[in-house]
C-alpha cells in the first residue's frame, strides 16, 4: 500500500493528465530507482552506464551475456560457433540467424535489414557512437536474407562477439531511425527518447534526467510476459536514499548501484523490506608496484621510465614482502563489507579465466616477509626503519581521494611500518588523478610515487586486451605524452610472447589456459598486488521475484521474468 | 597587585589594557577557553599516551569507554589521541597563516593608505589577487613548490610551510583594503596633522598614532582569519593537496567522518566542536582585545 501511495505521488508530480489516466483501478507497477536518472534511451548515444542499463527494458541485442558470463541467444536463434558454421574457418566472418517470430512493438516484423542498419548507424563516420569500439574491426555487415546477417572483419577475430551482443549494442528499428544517421543522430529526440523495441516494455513517457514510464509491450514474443503492466524508472537522490527506498521504506521494487559504506549497507539490510543483490564482475582493487624510479632528482626525460629502474622495488623479494604483509580479508571486510571479497588474482572472473593458483596470499605471513627483507639486505635500523648501505627503506604510497581508500592506505601503512618500512601516504583528487592530463605530474599514468592503489576492470568477458596492456612498450612515458596502460612499467619478453600466442588462439579452453598463465606471471612476479574483488550492489524488494543479478550485461536483462511474490 | 609606577609609561599602558580586558567577561572566557585548547593539544599527548596512529581492527567504531574516552574511529584508532595530535597542526596552521596573512595585509594596507604614490599600484595588486580564483591558485602553488620545498626542508616542515604560506598569500587582501580605508580616514585627522607639523617621521606616526587606531579592524580580520585558515587547510587536505592523509587535522577528521554521521555522530561532532570552539574563543578574545586596545575607549 505504501508503494502504491508513493507511485501515485510521483505520478501526481509528473502532471495532472497522467494522474487521471492512472488513478482509477491502477494496475501494479514495477518501480525501479536509478539515483543517477536516465537521460537517453538510446545506448549508442550515451556512454552512461545508467542509460545502457535502462535501455534493456526496451531494446534487445542478438545475444546477451548471462549471469555466468556465457552467451544466451535473444533475437538470434542460436549462438554462432565453429560447430554450427556460424563462424568462418578463418575467423574473419560470423553469421547470425535471427528468430523469425519477433515483431517490433509497433507490430512490424524484425528483419536482418534492421540489424544491418544498426551497424550502419553506429559505424557512420559522423556519428559519436558510444559503442564504436565494438565495431572497430568490422569490414562489412550484410543482410543475406530476411533472417540472416553476416559480419566480416578486417582480421581474424578470436572472439567475434563485439557487434550486436550485450546491452551496449542492441538492435534499432530501421524504419524509425532511417533519418537519424550520422550527425543527425543526436537531433532525433523523439526516436532517442521513445525507441521502438522488441523488449518486454515500451516507453510511454520520457522525462530526461527525471522519470521514464513504461507500458508492457503487447507484441512481446512471450504472451505471458512481462508480469507487470507498467513500469517506471525513477531518478534522483543519492545511492543511500535509493537503497533506503527499497530496503527500509519499501516504496520501490529495485534500486540500482548502491555504492555506500559497508556500515550503511548493513543498517539498510536491517530495514527488512528488501535484500541486497551483489554480483562480482572483474573490478579488482590493486596496488601497482612502480618498477621504475620516480625520484624527483632524476631528469624529467627518464624519471619514472624504463630507463631508470627502481632502486628498491626492482628486487622481487621486497615486492613479495610487501604483499605478504597485507591482510586482504581484513581490508575487504573493513573497506567494503559484503560488497567485496579478498582476491589474489588480477583476473577474478569469469570462471574459466580464474587461476586460483595464488590464493596463498590470503594468509599474511609477516615473519616470512621480514626474512625476505633481511635477505634483500634491508637490516633493522636504530629507529625501527630498515636500512641498506646507509639508506632508509622509505616508500610513497598514493591513491585517489576517497574515504574507503584512505582507510585502506592507513591499514597497509601500519602493516608495512611494522615490517620496518617507512611509508609516506598521499592522496590526489580523483578528477586530477584519473584525468589523464598529460601535463599534470599527479596522474596515475605518471606514477610519480613508489606504489599506488586504484581499481580497474575489463569490459565484457574476454581479458585479451586487459592482459595486453602489460606488454613492453605500452607504458606511459614522455614520448607518448604519458598515455598508456602499462602503469607499473612491466616488461618481460616471455610474457609478451605468451600474449602473442593468446591473440592468435581461437579455442576458448586454450585461451583461458593462456590467460591464466599470464595472470600467474604477473602475480608471481609481485608486479601488481591484487587486494579485493569489488562487486556491484543493488537492492530488490523482498516481494520482487525472478531477479537474476547479472554483472556481464544490464541488470535488467531478464526484467520480463520479474514478478510480484504474492503473500 | 602592585601599583604601577608613573615612571614606566609602557608598563603603565599595557597594565591599563589588561585591566580593561580583565573586566570584559566574554573576552576573559574566550581567552581562557583558547588557553585551555592550547593546553589540551600541547600537554594532552603527554598525559594521554595512546598512539593516535595505532590501528586496532578488533575495536572499530567503539563508543566511549575507559580505554577510549571518546570512542574509536572506523579503523579502531583512539579519537581523543587523534584530536590532540590533530589540534596541534590545525592550531599551528590557523595561527601561523593568520599572522602571516594579517601581517601582509596590514603592511600593504598601511603603506597604500599613507603613501599616496604607492596607493594605485598596491590597490590594483590587491584587486588582482581578489579577482583570482583562490582554490586553483592554491592548487597551482602546491603543485609547483611541494616537491622543491619537501626536498629542501623535509616532508613535514616543507608541507607545513607551503600550506601556511599558500593560505596567507591568498587571504591578505581584505585586511589590506580595510586597513587602507581606515588609514586614509585617520591620516586627515587633526592629531596626525599636529604630529606631522612638529616633524614626527612617518615611521613614528604610523606605529605610534595610526596602528593603534586601526587595530580594531585588524583584530576582527585576524579572528576571522584563524577560522578561514583552518577551513582552507581542511579543503586542501581533502583535495589531497595539503597534509598527507595520515595527518589527522581537525578539518580532515570532520571530512572523514561525514559518511558515518548517522551511525556515529560523535566523530563529526568532536572535531567540529573543537573547530567551532577555537573560532568562537578567538573571536571573543579578539573582540575584547579590540575594545581594550582602543585608544578612545
Amino acid at each position: 500500500m505504501i508503494r502504491r501511495a508513493a507511485a501515485l505521488s510521483v505520478l501526481a508530480l509528473a502532471g495532472p493528465a497522467m494522474a487521471e489516466e492512472v488513478a482509477p483501478d491502477m494496475p501494479e507497477r514495477l518501480d525501479i530507482r536509478f539515483w543517477q536518472a536516465v537521460s537517453n534511451m538510446n545506448p549508442y548515444l550515451s556512454g552512461g552506464v545508467k542509460d545502457i542499463e535502462a535501455a534493456a527494458m526496451v531494446l534487445e541485442p542478438l545475444a546477451r551475456y548471462g549471469p555466468d558470463g556465457a552467451l544466451i541467444p535473444y533475437l538470434a536463434r542460436e549462438i554462432p560457433s565453429r560447430a554450427n558454421d556460424g563462424i568462418a574457418a578463418d575467423r574473419r566472418a560470423i553469421t547470425w540467424r535471427l528468430r523469425d517470430d519477433i515483431t517490433w512493438s509497433d507490430g512490424t516484423p524484425l528483419t536482418a535489414e534492421d540489424v544491418a542498419f544498426t551497424g550502419e548507424y553506429c559505424r557512420h563516420p559522423d556519428s559519436g557512437c558510444a559503442a564504436r569500439s565494438r565495431f572497430a574491426e568490422v569490414e562489412t555487415i550484410e543482410a543475406l536474407d530476411a533472417h540472416t546477417v553476416r559480419i566480416t572483419f578486417e582480421q581474424a577475430m578470436p572472439v567475434p562477439f563485439g557487434p550486436f551482443v550485450g546491452a551496449q549494442s542492441p538492435i534499432l528499428q530501421k524504419a524509425q531511425f532511417a533519418e537519424c544517421l550520422g550527425a543527425r543522430a543526436p537531433e532525433c529526440g523523439e526516436q532517442n527518447f521513445h525507441p521502438v523495441g522488441t523488449g518486454p516494455f515500451m516507453v510511454r513517457d520520457f522525462r530526461p534526467d527525471d522519470i521514464v514510464v513504461f507500458d508492457a509491450n503487447p507484441a512481446y514474443r512471450d504472451p505471458d510476459r512481462p508480469n507487470f503492466e507498467t513500469a517506471a524508472i525513477i531518478g534522483g537522490g543519492d545511492a543511500a536514499a535509493a537503497g533506503r527506498s527499497v530496503m527500509e521504506t519499501g516504496e520501490m521494487d529495485y534500486a540500482w548501484n548502491l555504492q555506500v559504506a559497508p556500515e550503511i549497507l548493513e543498517r539498510m539490510e536491517d530495514g527488512g523490506a528488501g535484500v541486497l543483490e551483489i554480483g562480482f564482475g572483474t573490478t579488482v582493487e590493486r596496488i601497482e608496484v612502480n618498477l621504475t624510479d620516480p625520484s624527483p632528482e632524476l631528469d624529467e626525460e627518464i624519471r619514472a621510465t624504463r630507463a631508470a629502474p627502481h632502486p628498491v622495488l626492482e628486487d622481487r623479494r621486497v615486492r613479495k614482502a610487501l604483499s605478504l604483509a597485507i591482510d586482504r580479508e581484513l581490508l575487504s571486510e573493513i573497506g567494503y563489507g559484503p560488497a567485496a571479497r579478498p582476491v589474489c588474482d588480477l583476473i577474478p572472473a569469469p570462471e574459466p579465466f580464474v587461476s586460483g593458483a595464488n590464493d596463498a596470499c590470503l594468509e599474511p605471513d609477516r615473519a616470512r616477509a621480514a626474512e625476505l627483507l633481511d635477505d634483500a639486505g634491508w637490516r633493522q635500523g636504530p629507529d625501527g626503519v630498515r636500512m641498506r648501505d646507509g639508506e632508509p627503506l622509505e616508500l610513497t604510497f598514493t591513491t585517489s581521494t576517497n574515504a574507503v581508500r584512505q582507510d585502506i592506505q592507513a591499514l597497509i601503512q601500519q602493516w608495512w611500518r611494522d615490517l620496518g618500512i617507512e611509508v609516506r601516504l598521499r592522496n590526489i583528487e580523483p578528477s586530477v588523478y584519473f584525468g589523464g592530463e598529460s601535463g599534470s605530474p599527479d596522474t596515475f599514468q605518471r606514477f610519480y610515487s613508489d606504489l599506488q592503489m586504484y581499481a580497474n576492470l575489463f569490459d565484457g568477458t574476454d581479458p585479451q586486451g586487459y592482459l595486453g596492456a602489460r606488454r613492453c612498450g605500452f607504458e606511459p612515458r614522455p614520448e607518448t605524452q604519458w598515455q598508456g596502460e602499462n602503469i607499473n612499467r612491466y616488461c618481460d619478453a616471455e610474457y609478451d610472447a605468451l600474449w602473442d600466442e593468446l591473440a592468435a588462439t581461437g579455442a576458448r579452453e586454450r585461451r583461458a589456459e593462456i590467460a591464466r598463465a599470464l595472470n600467474d606471471m604477473l602475480i608471481r612476479d609481485y608486479a601488481v598486488l591484487p587486494l579485493v574483488h569489488r562487486g556491484s550492489v543493488s537492492a530488490r524488494a523482498a516481494s520482487l521475484g525472478g531477479v537474476e543479478f547479472n554483472v556481464w550485461d544490464s541488470e535488467l536483462w531478464n526484467v520480463a521474468d520479474w514478478y510480484r511474490i504474492e503473500d | 597587585m602592585t601599583e604601577p609606577t608613573a615612571l614606566d609609561p609602557l608598563r603603565n599602558q599595557w597594565w591599563a589594557v589588561w585591566d580593561r580586558l580583565r573586566r570584559n567577561r566574554a573576552a576573559l572566557a574566550g581567552g581562557l577557553l583558547f588557553a585551555g585548547l592550547l593546553i589540551f593539544v600541547a600537554l594532552g599527548p603527554l598525559l594521554w599516551m595512546v598512539d593516535p596512529w595505532q590501528i586496532d581492527p578488533d575495536n572499530r567504531n567503539q563508543g566511549p569507554s575507559l580505554g577510549h574516552p571518546l570512542g574509536t574511529d572506523q579503523l579502531g584508532r583512539d579519537l581523543l589521541a587523534r584530536l590532540m595530535v590533530g589540534g596541534r597542526i590545525t592550531l599551528a596552521v590557523g595561527v601561523a597563516a593568520m599572522a602571516l596573512g594579517v601581517g601582509l595585509g596590514v603592511l600593504i594596507g598601511v603603506v597604500a593608505g599613507y603613501f599616496r604614490r604607492l596607493d594605485g599600484v598596491l590597490m590594483r595588486l590587491t584587486d588582482l589577487f581578489l579577482a583570482l580564483p583562490i582554490l586553483p591558485i592554491l592548487l597551482v602553488l602546491v603543485l609547483l613548490f611541494r616537491e622543491a620545498l619537501a626536498a629542501r626542508l623535509g616532508e613535514a616542515a616543507g608541507i607545513f610551510l607551503l600550506v601556511v604560506g599558500a593560505i596567507a598569500l591568498t587571504s591578505w587582501m581584505h585586511t589590506a583594503r580595510i586597513v587602507r580605508a581606515d588609514v586614509m580616514a585617520i591620516k586627515e585627522r587633526d592629531f596626525i596633522v599636529a604630529a606631522q607639523s612638529i616633524g614626527t617621521p612617518p615611521r613614528r606616526i604610523i606605529t605610534r598614532h595610526i596602528l593603534p587606531n586601526v587595530l580594531s579592524p585588524v583584530i576582527v580580520s585576524a579572528t576571522l582569519g584563524v577560522a578561514g585558515a583552518i577551513m582552507t587547510e581542511s579543503a586542501l587536505s581533502f583535495l589531497g593537496m595539503g597534509f598527507p592523509p595520515d595527518v589527522p587535522t581537525w578539518g580532515r577528521m570532520v571530512f572523514d567522518a561525514v559518511d558515518y554521521m548517522q551511525q556515529f555522530p560523535g566523530r563529526v561532532l568532536w572535531p567540529g566542536a573543537f573547530i567551532s570552539l577555537t573560532v568562537l574563543s578567538v573571536n571573543y578574545l579578539g573582540d575584547g582585545l579590540r575594545a581594550a586596545l582602543d585608544p578612545r575607549g
